[in-house]
């Protein structure tokens, strides 16, 4: 074979051939993978959902689902509200600067993180990995946190604290506050989720 | 063609049949070539037994998943009960599936073992590089395999870990979340991410992973098996060409492979009778629990098998950034001083370093986190370059060599355990300290595998016959 003479105008056919080839590989895997993509009813499950708050009582939290994710609805206490700004300085971002398209509401971007400061509205999925953080309301030293702990969340996971307007304590694997959802109240015991446009 | 072979007209119909076969498919040669007049040095010790065993489980693996896939529903609603079904009301149905839930730890321990002999007898040292890199792509499937067969049963510690895990690849900057949309199918792990999961758990890795493992057997039949001398036992060769070192794998080391299997079984059916769950260790108790979208367990950790990485994810914070950093400043301060390089290489490394200690700090403590627990997996791939010592086998390096192996072994464990465990701030520092001792291990190696006094390597393996 080598001895013979190599046909160049055969050989760029042939590399045009398979360059059109690898073109055509490509493109019949493009609706292998777009399969993989949300289906049109998981894009469609993404509805509001109402709560009733009436029942809550101070210092009580409510678990509601929305988009297959937790939403908590704490009513917090005078007290709890008070040990807030205490906190700034062992908070990674106390001002809910980061990100607050994404995480942070235009009126929840207060020291509470909430429209009205006594219900805080959260995801309550943990911003490192996504697992959802246990309460732990009570103050005072306990397994896993500082002796100092001033009440709010434990991630089991990683070890992320947050405090109880969901805001990420320092040198903690979650990098953000918890999310605030898109939240608005119709009166004063129902509480919608998922919408916060006034029709 | 080869020539066309005759058995005996007075031979046996099995002796007839098999040349009847051999005249249209390589029976015989095949056999013969890959295990019956198969060379294997003589020396082989204990530690060679895990290969063999590796591939008994494998096939156990794929069996009882067989067996198991008639019984289960790829369905949110009813995956759980579908496992428990099996588990109570099939016939034999408990041993099918804790044959296959002990079979994935079993396996596990199976193949940390058989790398670790890797390790110790510098087995991926030229030219079985490529026997090595098939190695860690399999042992890159197991895990696929671990984390996909994990979610299946769909209980609590299914359906939070999958979810820790899918949102590890989220954590990738600019187009992590769309990564993990991708892979979950939904916007949160649900009933699409089942279906897919079990896709791939049943038949996808499945395929690969027989690919690779022939891959990794054809490698390793093609340049012979290492031994614990680290020498070429087919460099001295008797007049007959066969190595004088080596012997046929049938019948000796079928009868060895025999004998291994016989004492993996009495241990591996102790457990499997017994202690199934081994203490939480193997199926963990919360995942006895329906999964709940709502509610994360108190303590979530992953399987025993991944829980050194884990450590790794957990230890990767802004503290450890900082350490990070502070190790590559100092690692180009010792390089400018110590190095002898030409100024415009040390421009090179002073401006890759800031660009490193820069990116460090840009992203976040959490994408790092994946950066190393990924990276810990996938620097074992590059081990065969990084190991420069002139004696593959522990037996001829320095003293020393062993307690740094003996300290990597112990960090391994340590940050093992460590990620069994509730996260705390003593544990989270000696997972940092496990961190720096894993990676310092290996991108340190270049250098200290080739330090200290080596001991004289013999001509020929070392055995006594018995």
């Amino acid at each position: 074979m080598s001895h013979q003479q190599v046909d160049q105008g055969r050989r760029t056919w042939v590399a045009i051939s398979c360059g059109f080839g690898a073109v055509g590989g490509v493109a019949a895997a493009v609706p292998f993978v777009s399969t993989f993509q949300p289906s049109e009813r998981a894009r469609a499950a993404g509805a509001a959902v109402e709560a009733d708050i009436g029942g809550l009582k101070p210092g009580e939290k409510l678990t509601v689902e929305w988009r297959g994710k937790p939403v908590w609805i704490i009513r917090r206490t005078p007290e709890q509200l008070a040990e807030l700004p205490k906190l700034d300085a062992q908070l990674a971002d106390p001002k809910s600067l980061r990100k607050p398209d994404e995480l942070t509401p235009e009126y929840a971007r207060n020291e509470w993180r909430s429209r009205k400061p006594e219900f805080l509205v959260v995801v309550g999925i943990c911003t490192h990995l996504g697992c959802s953080p246990s309460d732990k309301f009570q103050a005072g030293p306990q397994p896993s946190l500082p002796d100092d702990w001033g009440g709010g969340f434990l991630c089991p996971c990683h070890g992320s604290t947050f405090d109880l307007a969901g805001r990420v304590y320092k040198n903690k694997p979650a990098p953000d506050n918890l999310e605030v959802p898109p939240h608005m109240f119709l009166s004063d015991t129902r509480l919608l989720i998922g919408e916060d446009k006034k029709a | 063609m080869a020539e066309f072979k005759q058995a005996p007209a007075d031979a046996p119909v099995a002796r007839k049949l098999l040349t009847w076969v051999d005249n249209r498919f390589p029976l015989t040669k095949l056999w013969n070539d890959q295990w019956g007049k198969y060379y294997a040095p003589k020396n082989l010790n204990w530690w060679y037994i895990f290969g063999s065993l590796a591939m008994m489980v494998l096939v156990m693996q794929i069996v009882t998943g067989i067996f198991m896939t008639m019984h289960y529903k790829p369905d949110a609603a009813l995956a759980f009960a579908s496992v428990e079904y099996l588990m109570r009301d099939v016939p034999w149905g408990w041993l099918i599936r804790y044959m296959h839930s002990t079979g994935a730890s079993a396996f596990f321990i199976v193949v940390y073992l058989h790398m670790f002999r890797g390790l110790l007898y510098g087995s991926y040292r030229k030219p079985r590089e490529l026997i090595w890199i098939f190695g860690c792509a399999i042992f890159l499937c197991l895990m696929a395999e671990g984390f996909f067969g994990y979610l299946l049963p769909w209980g609590q510690m299914s359906y939070w870990g999958a979810q820790v895990i899918v949102n590890l690849f989220a954590a990738i900057p600019f187009i992590g979340p769309d990564l993990a949309l991708l892979i979950r199918g939904d916007y949160v792990v649900g009933d699409a991410t089942l279906n897919r999961f079990f896709a791939f758990h049943v038949i996808a890795v499945p395929l690969v992973l027989l690919g690779l493992v022939v891959a990794h057997l054809i490698a390793l039949h093609e340049v012979g098996s290492n031994n614990p001398d680290g020498i070429e036992f087919k460099a001295k060769r008797g007049p007959d060409g066969h190595p004088l070192d080596g012997i046929p794998s049938h019948p000796y080391y079928s009868v060895h492979d025999i004998f291994g299997v016989v004492i993996f079984l009495t241990v591996f059916s102790a457990i499997l009778f017994f202690a199934p769950e081994l203490g939480g260790y193997f199926l963990e108790y919360n995942n006895f629990i329906p999964a709940d979208p709502l509610k994360t367990p108190l303590h979530i950790a992953p399987v025993w098998y991944f829980t050194p990485f884990y450590s790794m994810l957990r230890a990767t914070n802004p503290l450890m950034i900082n350490v990070f950093s502070a190790i590559i400043a100092l690692a180009t301060v010792f390089a400018l001083l110590k190095g002898r390089f030409g100024a415009a290489l040390k421009v090179a490394i002073v401006i890759v370093a800031l660009v490193a200690i820069a990116l460090l700090n840009t992203f976040d403590a959490k994408f790092w986190g994946v950066v190393v627990m990924g990276g810990a997996v996938i620097i074992l791939f590059f081990l065969p370059w990084l190991d420069h010592s002139p004696a593959r086998s522990i037996r001829y390096r320095p003293g020393w060599h062993k307690a740094v192996f003996a300290v990597f072994v112990f960090f391994f464990l340590a940050l093992g355990y460590l990620g069994s465990q509730p996260p705390s701030d003593a544990g989270n520092y000696v997972s940092q300290a496990g961190t720096l001792v894993y990676l310092g291990f290996f991108l340190l190696m270049p250098w200290w595998s080739r330090m200290g006094e080596f001991k004289p390597v013999p001509e020929r393996v070392t055995f006594a016959a018995h």
